[in-house]
């Protein structure tokens, strides 16, 4: 596994000197490390305590408080449906169960192939799309069963 | 006659992509920015904006030029104003909207209140699930740098003000604005005890005004067209426009926007959003975000603005109504609100932490049949320690399912008669935890 400072020195750099303190930057290095080594390793994440001057265990601490941050490898379609009050009266908990039934894991688990790992989140901010979901960041929305049939028979 | 919107924000704007620089400037853009700049002194800008009865449009409905006069001329550290982008209040998302399509509008916004509290850096801190979003205002940043429209002689002036797209990672709390401040600094977002306000000690412990975005996109037509024209708009105390999305049982949800006062909620939901579906009846119908106490479907003959909204005992809040029909459970539907304040939690503040997972955990037990004839006095004890917290999050789940509660007794009541009491699972170890974990 490339370090960040192997892999994307430039972009840390750019980082360190655009935010005014260096603490700040954690959370944009945190992203820079989540995209050059596709989850936070804990070496990724000693490294970004040394790039900040913050203490590892800091570190793992912000890590783990945003929800978006992986501390673990994630499958290739990150699938985080939402089930909050907007999608929740429209249809959102069949939804969770069709997308349960349909990868045969529950929320929080990875299919065994690798590609799909499925999560619900809180408010996506979507909600005159209600029921609405994120794929790898990708959004999309008025979710169907058949609608997410189509979406997960499109991938490749 | 069917009530209509009123466009500002939303005015001539083309919902299939965002508007670039060029558009932007034909349709007057940057006009205000250039106003302030070349004509204006901060002092006088921020008198304008006082004028212009502009309130806050997050949620607190704060004055926003009286907000900028909390920040101390005199003080010797550099200022700093922050656009809370952070736009996660479920149902709420009309943020989005002005980001996506009209991001200039917001970019120019920051300039104007950049300028006015003697900023210069301005920083949009914007919610990490929206990456499709911030991709979209970073370019329009990069157009702005590129015309001179930010960074070092911003329009040829002796103004310099530097813009920074920052990312959240996914907390709601971090739309509390100290939190956001504590999220900004590379932390995590536990918001701090105030005072000292944000105004006085914000970021990095320098003065920091942190508005809306959509309160700062009101800023460059207010200042092209003057205050006295916003306030033209809307009533006595609540000026100008405001963006209401509307989602739940609708038959058009949308971002819709009107003059405050001008219209009301019952006229929002059925001459704008198009009414519940066919073969339905309004239940009730949360006025201002997840947060805000539910209204039952006979108090929506209320104008829509600040005073007349908390008058009916609820609140403006974002603007963002949920509209619910007869099939909803309130029970199930409380439940899943304190879920999601549970999970958002920072958990600084033992009421905030241990309270919104007991509410759970009684809420659950209703729900399941295994509810004690004592669970609401319960709940309203719990609710007592309401306002001993840091921040506002856990009065922000005790005000709706309060209200829950006292608008639908007999649901509540029902659901703990139908069952069989549990006595043993009060005070089980672990057990809202694996409620939270469904």
């Amino acid at each position: 596994m490339p370090t960040i400072a192997e892999a994307a020195a430039e972009e840390a750099r750019a980082i360190l000197h655009r935010l005014p303190n260096r603490h700040s930057s954690s959370i944009p290095l945190l992203y820079l490390a989540w995209k050059t080594c596709a989850w936070l390793t804990p070496a990724a994440l000693e490294e970004i305590a040394a790039l900040t001057g913050l203490s590892p265990a800091t570190v793992e601490g912000i890590a783990g408080f945003y929800t978006m941050f992986p501390l673990h490898p994630r499958g290739k379609y990150h699938i985080e449906i939402c089930d909050n009050i907007s999608c929740y009266i429209n249809g959102a908990p069949d939804l969770k169960n069709h997308l349960r039934n349909k990868l045969g894991i529950e929320f929080g688990q990875t299919t065994s192939d690798g590609r799909f790992t499925l999560d619900h989140v809180e408010c996506l901010g979507n909600c005159c799309e209600a029921p609405c979901m994120q794929i790898n960041g990708k959004e999309y929305g008025r979710l169907t069963v058949q609608k997410i049939n189509e979406i997960l028979d499109s991938l490749d | 006659m069917a009530a209509s919107e009123t466009r500002v924000l939303l005015k001539d704007l083309d919902l299939t992509g965002p508007r670039d620089l060029d558009s932007y400037r034909r349709m007057g853009g940057y006009q205000g920015l250039a106003k302030c700049l070349r004509q204006f002194t901060p002092d006088r800008v921020i008198d304008e904006v006082k004028q212009s009865g502009l309130r806050g449009r997050g949620g607190a409905g704060f004055p926003t030029g009286v907000k900028w006069g909390f920040v101390p001329k005199t003080s010797p550290k550099p200022k700093y104003l922050v656009c809370n982008a952070d736009e996660g209040e479920p149902g709420t998302c009309k943020d989005r909207v002005l980001m996506q399509y009209n991001p200039h509008s917001v970019i120019e916004g920051c300039l104007i209140a950049a300028y006015a509290i003697a900023a210069h850096h301005a920083f949009i801190y914007i919610r990490g699930e929206f990456s499709e979003i911030a991709e979209i205002l970073e370019r329009a940043v990069q157009e702005a740098y590129r015309a001179h429209l930010a960074g070092t002689n911003i329009l040829g002036t002796q103004y310099s003000c530097e813009i920074i797209v920052y990312r959240g990672a996914g907390a709601y709390i971090c739309g509390e604005e100290s939190g956001l401040l504590t999220s900004l600094e590379g932390k995590r977002g536990n918001p701090r005890n105030k005072p000292p306000f944000p105004a006085v000690e914000g970021l990095y412990r320098a003065p920091t005004v942190v508005n809306n975005v959509e309160t700062l996109a009101c800023l460059p037509s207010i200042m092209r067209n003057g205050a006295a024209w916003y306030a033209s708009l809307g009533t006595e105390k609540s000026k100008g426009t405001k963006l209401v999305p509307v989602s739940g049982h609708v038959r058009k949800p949308g971002v819709y926007e009107i003059e405050l006062g001008k219209i009301t909620l019952r006229e929002i939901i059925a001459d704008l959003a198009r009414g519940v579906r066919e073969g339905h009846t309004i239940k009730a119908v949360i006025p201002g975000g997840s947060s805000s106490p539910i209204l039952s479907a006979d108090q929506l003959d209320v104008p829509f603005d600040y005073e007349s909204v908390a008058a009916a005992g609820s609140m403006l809040g974002s603007g963002a109504i949920v509209v619910l029909d007869n099939t909803v459970d309130m029970v199930e539907f409380a439940l899943r609100l304190a879920k999601f304040y549970a999970h958002e939690s920072c958990g600084q503040c033992t009421p905030c932490r241990e309270g919104t997972r007991w509410l759970v955990e009684i809420l659950n037990a209703i729900h399941e049949g295994r509810g004690h004839p004592d669970d609401l006095e319960t709940i309203q004890k719990l609710f007592e320690t309401e306002l001993t917290s840091i921040c506002l999050l856990w009065s922000a789940v005790v005000m709706p399912v309060r209200a829950l509660i006292e608008k639908f007794p007999e649901e509540f009541r029902t659901a703990i008669a139908r069952g069989t009491p549990d006595f043993s699972r009060m005070g089980q170890p672990g057990s809202p935890v694996s409620v939270l974990a469904e």
